[in-house]
């Protein structure tokens, strides 16, 4: 498994962002994390990636806690944030640079080459990314994710905000790099989830509902799609909370 | 930390940012230096830069909180500091490689003023008659001061998310601890506490004198990792 979260909870003064939640996740698979906005989709993401430390609980990558060796964690993944900030002031070419330099890339034209090809950005890469689209600064932000070859993509929200053409684009490269390897990403879009991921995690109000392969879910809840299976699993939580 | 430096650098100078602040101090201490007739060395007769070295710490006080205002503030109003912090880099590589970026276009302010010198060296009835020792004090002296007021305008820029705010604080603090301890010094219950001793200004002009005391250099250095590790501490504050 190269990524494994053991109870890991999140305290945010009196609320609980997120509440003991246990997952795993591994190379070859998309695994999706739904849930409704609040729900602690990016908290988790956050601490994955040793931006913010959990309260308590345990997470690791590819082997190394992420309290404890943040560091080498930090090497082995890469993380599109929620929303995509980027240095809008520099060209394409010099973030990747940037971001090459920082991870101590050896070759790096070539692989930023190689990125730009992948990402699809070839014909904006001169450009400035403030002078971007909304689909291509996703692309950069994309770039700049897998630059360093990562074993873990973890990726918040990724197509929040495109248009159907550039989604579908998203979309494929993300197919295409979840064939080798560990790709965690959120989304409350029920049809990108179903389009993507082979495993599902719904999280709603910081707990995990449900943690399952994707076609054993269509089994558990015969006859519903996607989106029924989540509003019943988001909804029945809620109505069970206020019991 | 390179790759940081680097960037922060070439993001300075490839915006107006410090094209401007440069242009700004090198304009402003001409002026006083050749045209203002209370300060100007023509009228003032003597071969010396002293009114360089006393107008160059008010305009720093100004220019170099300019120069340091974005450079966290913004970071944290984009959300790129999330970008960053998620790379393999410590806090303290991100404060520090910022900070010598910011330093180096402090130095890149003051290698102009050199031209200075010279004219005044050319100018003495004797030429060469300039206290030349006094000038090299007083240009470490100089570029101390400015590197700790860039260490204060950091800490200010990683309060918050706004950068007039950082801006407003980095020129209090500065303005504080260059002449305000200096003149609460002088206040009579104060007057026991030795607090001038705490300011910018006592150690500024001490070295300034030409004389070069381990002290002076003790107390600049620790100004400055104080307000460094002020930064740091505040950056990692998200963990708390």
């Amino acid at each position: 498994m190269s990524v494994e979260v053991q109870a890991l909870t999140k305290v945010y003064g009196p609320q609980k962002a997120i509440d003991a939640i246990s997952f795993s996740a591994q190379p070859g698979r998309i695994l999706g994390f739904l849930g409704p906005n609040g729900a602690g989709k990016s908290t988790t993401m956050k601490i994955l990636t040793c931006f913010i430390p959990q309260t308590s609980g345990t997470a690791s990558i590819c082997g190394y806690d992420v309290s404890s060796h943040p560091m080498e964690v930090r090497r082995h993944i890469g993380y599109l944030p929620e929303h995509n900030p980027l240095y809008l002031d520099m060209y394409v070419k010099e973030t990747l640079d940037f971001m090459a330099g920082l991870h101590q890339i050896r070759d790096k034209q070539k692989r930023i080459g190689e990125v730009i090809e992948l990402t699809g950005l070839g014909i904006e890469q001169h450009k400035k990314i403030g002078a971007l689209s909304k689909g291509y600064r996703q692309r950069v932000g994309l770039a700049q994710a897998i630059l360093h070859d990562p074993e873990v993509l973890i990726l918040d929200e990724p197509t929040s905000g495109l248009d159907p053409n550039q989604i579908l684009g998203i979309r494929s490269l993300i197919q295409e790099l979840g064939k080798t390897k560990t790709v965690i990403l959120s989304t409350h879009i029920m049809q990108e989830a179903e389009a993507l991921c082979h495993q599902v995690a719904i999280i709603n109000k910081g707990k995990i509902m449900t943690d399952t392969l994707l076609p054993d879910l269509y089994h558990q809840h015969p006859g519903k799609s996607l989106e029924q299976i989540f509003v019943s699993v988001t909804n029945s939580a809620a109505a069970h909370a206020n019991v | 930390m390179f790759s940081i430096f680097y960037k922060e650098l070439s993001g300075y100078l490839n915006s107006l940012v410090a094209y401007i602040t440069i242009g700004a101090f090198l304009v402003i201490t001409g002026l006083f230096l050749w045209v203002f007739p209370e300060s100007s060395i023509l009228d003032y007769g003597y071969a010396g830069l002293d009114s360089l070295f006393y107008i160059a710490p008010y305009i720093f006080m100004f220019l170099i909180p300019a120069i340091t205002m974005r450079s966290l503030a913004e970071e944290k109003k984009e959300g790129t500091f999330e970008l960053l912090a998620t790379r393999p880099l410590t806090d303290w590589q991100i404060v520090w490689g910022k900070y010598m970026a910011a330093v180096s276009i402090l130095k890149l302010a003051l290698i102009p003023t050199i031209i200075y010198y010279i004219t005044v060296y050319q100018l003495g009835v004797t030429p060469g008659n300039i206290d030349s020792g006094a000038v090299i004090g007083s240009y470490i002296g100089l570029l101390l001061l400015g590197a700790a007021f860039a260490a204060t305008g950091l800490f200010a820029s990683s309060l918050g998310k706004n950068q007039i705010v950082a801006f407003i604080i980095a020129v209090f603090i500065c303005f504080f601890a260059f002449s305000g301890l200096d003149s609460l010094s002088q206040l009579i219950s104060l007057q026991n506490f030795n607090l001038s001793a705490l300011g910018i200004n006592e150690h500024y002009q001490s070295i300034s004198r030409g004389v070069l005391d381990t002290r002076d250099l003790v107390y600049f250095l620790s100004y400055i990792l104080f307000f460094l590790l002020l930064t740091k501490t505040i950056l990692g504050g998200r963990k708390w």
